[in-house]
């Protein structure tokens, strides 16, 4: 059994590769409930996992697991911190809503949509978990080209447009980060993440030119993948005209970027960093609030709630660099916290729009004078949801803004924080409730709702059915953590004084004589817990040879 | 050699870079096509340019060819070529689909 824990780290990276394996082993269209079947519970277990691992994570420092036991700096090593943990466990929670509300017969529109779903959970915990620079890229690699698949799930010519163009972003954002990633090898020698901490801040001062371009490049790739202001503009159409579930899941992708933002800001580039100390300097606070006052003005803009909600995710990713920007305790938990709240909120809104979408026919979630909606419990989830995603009070959006204000007045921006944030508010309040009155209170007399199907979604075979369960376990996650926000926010205290202090990451990873699980969990780990690796005495020779 | 490589290099991106600015979906897949060419190149340039050098540490051998951007090499041009094959699908079906080859789908209509 111990043995078993031991292993956990890796679970979330197998798992839904082991899962997606044996979907297709089924196929979707001979087994199709199999398949859901087989893909829900791999998201369950993950959450169980997830939740396991967040357990073993609180208990202090990080846990190392190399991976077929080669020691770090040679070896690939899965690193399991706090916020590891903690992105684990929330990309596991929105991706069971995801594949449930999928299996209500939207992925019947398009093939392999639950191994694709898998695929990308792969990636997304992989990318989580790893602490190895050039394995991040593959794992972003991973779930990219399982993000390709699931944007075009259901097919129609807007959606390939939109595709078509996320694509090639991606393409040459990829190509920077391999350019990044082989320049800080080439000066350091390296590519474990722990390793590249060591060396950088050890680096000689004729060094500082490549390092800190190279890791001004790799920022540059994160940035692209969280759609900060300037390199955001594949987000809006490719979310917007994304399947729903999608959607939903997409929510978690631009995290993605924000968490290699974060992670190499305080691992490799933190305070103590050499010559890469300071690396983005005061730039993420405006970068924050340019993104946050162009995306709100882009959601007062919207002509369909896809497209609204679309723009809030932005919002969400402005707010959290506004937060993180300032590198202190305060603002990355506070960040942290926005993070976990507009994940769900935007996942639930997402979530809803399908159904709206899907309830007006033809008219699609357009902000035009519609059909009266039947299912009751659409106005007051979005309503809900509104609140939570523009938040205000009482929900816990309204305490992660207050986090991220208190947060910002350590940094140097305070006033420009202040007035993005309170005034984006504002925008996103007036559109969220522009598009609620138009959704729900103008019907149409006798507007009969042209089939479903009939507008985006050109060649749908199926109808999907009304899917109430996910929304409301959505709007439930958000609704606990409201209740539970004073543990949630200590957690995040927590991760990010541990984040502050990235010594305690480097010397784990480097040195790993902690393995397995902790023992308050399971008595007797010790039996685990390998020999000390002794310190390697020199660095392999990159090659010596000129020409 | 170290000229060679870095205009190689210098000359891949450009055209790459120039190609992938025309709004048609071929000439961009071309271009991201010669900027993973240039990235290749300049990641097997971080392991340091050797000749005759052995990849594998043996006893009595001094010099060494690092073996490592070799391996990162392989994984890029592996994952570039799965990227291309998608890109080209979707392009070709997109094409058939909207009837232009434009990026933004301008001056199309269906035939």
């Amino acid at each position: 059994m111990i043995q078993v824990l031991g292993h956990l780290p890796v679970v979330p990276v197998v798992l839904p590769l082991v899962s997606a394996a044996v979907i297709l082993a089924l196929g979707d269209r001979r087994r199709p409930g199999a398949c859901r079947a087989v893909s829900i519970g791999s998201c369950v277990s993950l959450v169980l996992a997830a939740l396991y691992l967040l357990g073993w994570s609180a208990t202090g420092e990080p846990a190392v697991y190399s991976v077929a036991d080669w020691p770090a700096p040679y070896g690939i090593v899965i690193v399991l911190d706090r916020l590891a943990a903690l992105m684990l466990l929330l990309t596991a929670l929105i991706a069971v809503a995801a594949a449930w509300f999928a299996a209500h017969g939207w992925d019947a529109r398009g093939r392999h949509f639950h191994a694709l779903l898998q695929l990308q959970l792969m990636g997304l915990n992989g990318a989580f978990l790893t602490g190895d620079l050039f394995n991040l890229f593959v794992f972003f690699e991973l779930l990219l080209i399982a993000s390709y698949g699931m944007m075009l799930h259901g097919g129609g010519e807007r959606r390939q447009r939109a595709t078509l163009h996320y694509i090639v972003c991606n393409l040459v954002a990829s190509a920077l980060f391999l350019v990044s990633v082989s320049l800080l090898y080439g000066v350091t020698g390296t590519l474990n993440m722990a390793d590249l901490a060591l060396q950088v801040a050890a680096a000689p001062a004729e060094d500082a030119a490549l390092i800190r371009s190279a890791g001004l490049v790799l920022l540059v790739v994160f940035a692209v993948k969280a759609a900060v202001l300037p390199l955001g503009f594949w987000l809006r159409d490719g979310y917007a005209n994304a399947s729903p579930p999608v959607a939903c899941l997409f929510a978690m992708m631009t995290k993605v970027g924000i968490y290699s933002i974060v992670r190499a800001c305080t691992l490799m580039f933190g305070e103590d960093a050499g010559v890469g100390t300071d690396l983005v300097g005061e730039w993420l606070v405006p970068l924050g609030i340019a993104t946050l006052v162009m995306a709100s003005i882009a959601a007062l803009a919207s002509r369909n709630l896809a497209e609204l909600v679309a723009c809030m995710v932005v919002t969400s990713v402005g707010s959290m660099l506004i937060g993180a920007g300032v590198f202190s305790a305060e603002g990355l938990s506070a960040a942290l916290f926005y993070m976990v709240h507009s994940t769900f909120a935007v996942g639930l809104l997402f979530l809803l729009a399908g159904e709206i979408a899907h309830e007006r026919g033809a008219l699609g979630s357009d902000l035009l004078p519609g059909p009266m909606l039947k299912p009751w419990h659409l106005a007051p989830l979005f309503f809900f949801a509104a609140v939570a995603a523009a938040g205000l009070p009482p929900v816990s959006g309204f305490i992660a803004k207050v986090g991220i204000l208190q947060g910002a007045t350590g940094g140097s921006w305070v006033a420009g924080s202040w007035v993005a944030v309170l005034a984006s508010s504002l925008l996103l309040v007036i559109a969220l409730a522009r598009a609620g009155s138009m959704l729900f209170w103008r019907p149409v007399e006798g507007g009969a709702a042209v089939p479903a199907g009939a507008g985006a979604d050109v060649g749908a075979t199926m109808m999907p059915r009304a899917s109430t369960g996910p929304v409301w376990f959505l709007a439930a996650v958000l609704l606990l953590l409201t209740v539970g926000a004073r543990p949630v926010q200590s957690f995040m205290d927590a991760t990010a004084t541990q984040l502050l202090q990235p010594a305690g990451y480097v010397d784990t990873v480097i040195r790993p004589e902690r393995m397995g699980p902790p023992d308050i969990l399971s008595p007797g780990a010790d039996r685990l817990r390998t020999q000390a690796v002794p310190v390697r005495d020199a660095r392999p020779v990159a090659g010596t040879g000129g020409t | 050699m170290e000229l060679l490589l870095a205009s190689g290099i210098g000359v891949l991106t450009t055209a790459g870079v120039w190609l992938l600015l025309r709004a048609r979906t071929f000439p961009v897949m071309l271009g991201l096509t010669l900027l993973s060419y240039a990235v290749n190149l300049f990641i097997f340039s971080m392991g340091r340019l050797a000749i005759g050098a052995a990849p594998v540490i043996r006893d009595g051998v001094e010099r060494y060819a690092d073996p490592l951007p070799q391996a990162l090499v392989l994984t890029a041009i592996v994952i570039a070529f799965g990227m291309t094959a998608l890109l080209l699908a979707l392009s070709v079906r997109m094409g058939y689909d909207s009837g232009t080859d434009h990026v933004d789908g301008r001056g199309g209509g269906k035939p």
